[in-house]
């Protein structure tokens, strides 16, 4: 009898559970997983929003991979723009954060300073960088020009774009700086001051103690920012020309592509079908982060 | 590596650091924040400076680093130039019912993720994680489809409803708060008859009242940059939001940077006001995801 009751009490708490987490179950249900299916099916056809569907076998993906310039100039921006922000934003945001994880005068000033930056987002500050980065008239190439460097012509430049958005990235960088100054003030004091005793310089105190112990959250940072990376579209939409990825498809990334094939052309099978592509490598490159995760990353407790 | 050993030694001993080197790199150290603050710092003050000056000393090379005179009249100009007082309006609801419902509904979800013992709890808590893996564009096409379906394109419903059902960062986020609830707490409660949902309103919820803090800020910053989705799915100028609207005045203004930077500056105000206002709070979200990579 008693344990009947026990169990009765049980089941009704995990009633309560469901309950609780209904709502994400039911959003999940109708905003992601029926979507998910409805898309990779429709990644087979050539829906396009009002014709029926119909299916078109592997017709979209092989004319990506063989028949469409701009996809794979779209990959190239998206890879080049991966390749560069994620690993300069990572070292400025350790570098910074190591500048900062002292008790130095005024340090709270410098904290709100550099995450200023990070919380400020959206249209309003992509007009800001067009002007900062405008040829005549912008901030930056006025600093260059006192030190007499002729300033290229940034978003006008197809060389210059990409570089420009990575400039753009690179001021916020305080966000993931917050990350690694929370980590690197978890670190006891001890194990510096027994470096200290060794002698250990500050170099080798930061190779061999500071950078060992924010590993998860450098992890945690390359993971996260590198799908954020593949998915830059705001700023290409805004600042490029016409909001179509120019001058010269050069901030034609993956994702603005994607939307003018989707929401433009109205090629929604197409569309589809690149986005999936695009989920498919996000997945490898996730993967092989978390495989090779064990070969550089200590989480405390597993340490030898 | 016996650290217990070195730590002990390093209590006995007197060091006897350089003094002087140890300085001069906290010098060093100091100098190089103060420059790095002032390039931070130079987008913002030129934003303002460029608000304030005509369009003739915008065109002046080289360009003055201050206004020659300050022309307060360009926020009155740029707000009348195009509706910008039915944008606010308009994204301040969105904003509003969005916060509200982030708070409520992921505090609401994440509690049952922490607190509660039910089968298939950790399975269903990898998939929300594993959501956050999925790129925005992968459901954002289908999404489209189905609300279009549902007769709501040109409607605030795709920017609100989804609100309504959680977001797996803010679930993930809150759950790391309730978890800090001590257990016997929720026991002692559950012994005097209580359940999950009297517990979760009387109990839980006012002990992370700074966690909620965090996420509601978080949400508002969200919902008031959000562009995409007023983008996609609003037609109508009387629906636009200020996101929108600042675009549109972009097209309009062309280079008319004093206006552009006005309007800008105008649209990130209320961010910037909360960021001083509330930022422990943002450094309280930041800590905490900073922290929970380290449960892996």
């Amino acid at each position: 009898m008693k344990k009947k009751k026990w169990w009765t009490m049980g089941r009704r708490e995990s009633l309560q559970g469901y309950i609780f987490i209904a709502p994400w179950v039911i959003g999940f249900l109708a905003f992601t997983l029926g979507p998910l299916a409805f898309s990779l099916y429709a990644s087979f056809t050539d829906y396009n929003i009002t014709s029926r569907m119909d299916f078109v076998g592997l017709q979209n993906y092989d004319q990506l991979f063989t028949g469409d310039d701009l996809f794979w100039t779209s990959l190239y921006n998206t890879l080049y723009f991966v390749i560069f922000s994620v690993p300069l934003t990572t070292i400025g945001a350790i570098f910074i954060s190591m500048l900062m994880n002292q008790s130095l005068p005024g340090m709270r000033i410098f904290r709100t300073i550099f995450y200023l930056p990070a919380v400020l987002s959206g249209v309003g500050v992509y007009l800001l960088w067009m002007q900062l980065l405008d040829p005549g008239t912008g901030l930056v190439n006025t600093i260059l020009s006192w030190f007499g460097i002729n300033g290229p012509n940034w978003l006008f430049d197809p060389d210059w774009t990409k570089p420009s958005l990575i400039f753009m990235k690179l001021w916020s960088v305080g966000g993931s700086m917050l990350l690694y100054l929370a980590s690197m003030q978890g670190i006891s004091k001890n194990l510096y001051e027994a470096a200290d005793i060794d002698g250990a310089g500050t170099w080798k105190k930061f190779l061999h103690i500071t950078l060992p112990l924010i590993t998860p959250v450098i992890f945690f940072d390359i993971i996260t920012s590198t799908i954020g990376s593949f998915q830059i579209f705001q700023e290409a939409y805004v600042m490029s020309q016409n909001g179509s990825g120019g001058p010269a498809s050069s901030m034609l990334f993956y994702n603005l592509y994607m939307w003018i094939k989707a929401f433009q052309s109205f090629d929604m099978g197409y569309a589809m079908a690149m986005s999936w592509i695009l989920f498919v490598v996000v997945l490898i490159i996730t993967i092989i982060n978390l495989k090779l995760a064990p070969k550089w990353v200590h989480y405390e407790g597993d340490d030898k | 590596m016996d650290i217990t050993q070195r730590k002990q030694l390093a209590q006995k001993r007197d060091r006897r650091k350089p003094v002087l080197s140890n300085n001069l790199l906290r010098s060093l150290n100091w100098i190089l924040l103060v420059v790095g603050s002032l390039f931070l710092l130079s987008p913002i003050w030129w934003m303002i400076s460029t608000s304030l000056k005509p369009m003739e000393e915008i065109m002046q090379f080289p360009p003055t680093l201050l206004p020659q005179e300050w022309h307060w009249e360009n926020y009155v100009h740029t707000w009348q130039a195009a509706p910008f007082t039915t944008y606010a309006v308009n994204t301040i609801t969105i904003t509003l019912i969005c916060v509200v419902a982030n708070v409520f509904v992921n505090a609401f979800i994440a509690y049952g993720f922490a607190k509660i013992p039910f089968p298939g709890k950790n399975i269903l808590f990898t998939i929300v994680l594993s959501t956050m893996m999925i790129p925005g564009f992968v459901t954002l096409i289908p999404q489209y489809v189905l609300f279009a379906k549902l007769e709501w394109l040109n409607t605030y419903y795709p920017l609100v409803v989804p609100a309504l059902f959680g977001s797996a960062f803010n679930i993930f986020l809150l759950r790391q708060f309730f978890r800090t609830i001590p257990n016997e707490m929720i026991e002692a409660a559950k012994m005097e008859g209580a359940n999950h949902f009297y517990i979760w309103r009387k109990i839980a919820l006012p002990l992370v009242k700074p966690a909620l803090a965090t996420v509601a800020i978080f949400s508002f910053n969200g919902a008031w940059n959000d562009f995409l989705g007023p983008l996609l799915y609003v037609n109508d100028e009387s629906l636009y939001t200020l996101q929108i609207g600042l675009q549109v005045f972009k097209e309009q203004a062309s280079t008319q940077w004093n206006y552009l930077m006005a309007g800008s500056l105008l649209v990130l105000l209320p961010v910037i006001i909360l960021f001083f206002v509330f930022q422990k709070y943002f450094i309280k979200g930041a800590n905490i995801t900073g922290s929970s990579s380290f449960d892996k």
